[in-house]
């Protein structure tokens, strides 16, 4: 089995007002000094086999297919 | 005309879609459920109502649109049948690719849901022929992620092209939607999504019919 953990994340630009508020949330708390917050996903991945290199390219189809938006998103896959 | 309705799981504007084309053309449209691979020839309009297909779950309408039917969408509209979304229908053409851009959170973070004002951007095409030019005309809206956003060529594109054909006026941008976008037609005309609901503005009762000449328009009704 492979675990793979893929993170999509907002393209540089794309105003995220979610993260805003989210940023506006902790600096509420006290937290200072705070630039800014950005939110996104990450999904938890298990595949059958052991094929690395086929994993990762099935998992980009994966990302580019379904998992990330890539109008506003990008998308990052890790194998751990 | 022969108008069908796109029916998938978590959507809940389908009724009101059904009921404003049943009113309109006198008979009811058909429907077709998410696991159709085709539809049928004589379809001259596709509507995909709103909703929160699929729980909105990952992105808004982003599961609805990787299910079969929308694959049969594709295919028709390829070939020029007139497809309307509205609301999640929007969404879920975005997310099909068969519209540009996406629509993301409202700015407030809020559900909004009230009557705005639309200015017709384009009533040049085969939805808003009945319409003049510039005309403002009342809608309501009720969403949470109607945020239009584009990269700057797709927007330029989507300016230069008129096919941005409904813009939010007078101020009622109810959620951020870059050039105040509301709607938006596909570079060959035969496509157009938009948030607001032009089947809840149909009939007297509703408190208005501007959303009426939309599908009288889309349906070839409309009076000459």
């Amino acid at each position: 089995m492979i675990k793979a953990r893929v993170t999509v994340t907002l393209k540089n630009g794309v105003l995220d007002p979610q993260g805003k508020a989210i940023g506006g949330a902790l600096s509420g708390l006290g937290f200072n000094g705070l630039r800014s917050v950005r939110q996104g996903k990450v999904f938890d991945i298990e595949l059958e086999g052991s094929d690395r290199t086929a994993a990762e390219s099935e998992l980009k189809a994966m990302c580019d297919k379904l998992l990330a938006n890539t109008v506003i998103e990008d998308y990052s896959i890790a194998l751990l | 005309m022969q108008a069908a309705v796109i029916l998938l799981p978590g959507l809940n504007r389908d009724r009101d879609m059904i009921a404003a084309l049943t009113k309109i053309t006198g008979q009811p449209p058909l429907t077709i459920w998410q696991t159709e691979t085709t539809i049928p020839e004589d379809v001259d309009l596709i509507v995909v109502p709103g909703g929160f297909s699929y729980g909105d779950y990952l992105r808004c309408g982003a599961i609805a649109a990787r299910m079969p039917v929308l694959q049969a969408v594709r295919e028709k509209a390829a070939r020029g049948v007139r497809v309307l979304g509205v609301c999640n229908g929007f969404q879920i053409l975005v997310e099909s690719g068969l519209l540009p851009g996406a629509l993301m959170r409202n700015a407030s973070l809020k559900f909004v849901c009230r009557e705005v004002k639309l200015q017709v951007s384009n009533a040049a095409t085969l939805f808003t022929s009945g319409y003049e030019a510039g005309q403002i005309i009342r809608c309501p809206v009720a969403h949470h992620d109607g945020n239009y956003v584009a990269d700057a060529a797709t927007l330029k594109a989507l300016e230069d092209n008129d096919q941005v054909v409904f813009r939010y006026a007078e101020g009622t941008n109810p959620n951020g939607s870059i050039n105040d976008i509301a709607g938006i037609i596909n570079a060959e005309g035969n496509v157009l999504g938009m948030m607001p609901h032009p089947e809840n503005l149909i009939e007297n009762a509703h408190g208005g019919e501007d959303g009426r000449k939309l599908f009288e328009a889309a349906l070839g009704l409309a009076a000459a």
